[in-house]
């Protein structure tokens, strides 16, 4: 399991090239990455800053992964998320996931994903040509995660 | 007793403070959100009821009745907006 708060830029295809490497028991890596948008809200957007808690970030997202191998048989995970200022098109995170199958790593991804966007304290200030705005949490968000709840 | 409190993104702006220690003479999460809105101005617009906010005790997020240890890092932060 890798788990990484950075502001370096990430390169997704060697984050999972070095996930399978040396191994042959993986049969499905999925991955999911998330990129800087250049519209918001119906606004331009020049440049996102992302600012995080330190300490608290790895904490809860050690904490969603621990769910999703509780949940789900998985082989690895890497999860990388950036900090810092990006531009659009930049990636903000990547979620990697391997397991025997399929069904695993597709649910698993999406699953810490969601988890992710409400628990990891990460928030997003955009720049507009209005000004800067603190970007606000959606319910869409809170719908995501609320799925993953069992009964 | 005493607390670290941290305050991040548009609360750590608004309240200009990103970091104070306080002396807390209260109980609970909801002690200290009651103390912090009685000083006014922009600490009792933003913490007002009805706003969201949330409360991390020890790096980890609580209920507003949760009890606070002595010498605790509490954290109040808006939402969360990463992914």
């Amino acid at each position: 399991m890798k788990i990484r708060v950075q502001n370096e830029r990430f390169d997704a295809g060697a984050e999972m090239a070095a996930m399978s490497q040396g191994r042959t028991d993986i049969g499905a890596l999925a991955s999911f990455v998330g990129l800087a948008r250049d519209l918001n809200e119906g606004s331009g957007v020049q440049a996102i800053t992302l600012e995080h808690y330190p300490g608290m970030t790895e904490k809860a997202l050690a904490a969603v992964v621990e769910e999703a191998a509780a949940r789900w048989a998985l082989l690895d995970v890497t999860v990388i998320h950036r900090i810092g200022r990006l531009l659009p098109g930049d990636p903000i995170v990547l979620v990697a996931v391997a397991s025997l199958h399929r069904g695993e790593a597709f649910a698993a991804c999406e699953f810490i994903m969601d988890y992710l966007k409400t628990r990891a304290p990460f928030w997003k200030k955009e720049e507009t040509p209005a000004g800067t705005r603190w970007v606000e949490a959606r319910a869409s968000d809170d719908a995501a995660a609320a799925r993953w709840i069992k009964p | 007793m005493t607390l670290r409190v941290l305050y991040f993104a548009r609360l750590r702006e608004r309240f200009g403070v990103a970091e104070e220690s306080l002396a807390f003479g209260g109980t609970t999460a909801a002690d200290l959100i009651a103390e912090l809105r009685a000083r006014g101005g922009v600490w009792a617009e933003e913490l007002a009821a009805g706003r969201a906010f949330r409360v991390a005790v020890n790096q980890d997020i609580v209920a507003f009745d949760a009890a606070l240890p002595d010498g605790a890092e509490v954290a109040i932060f808006p939402p969360v907006t990463g992914g």
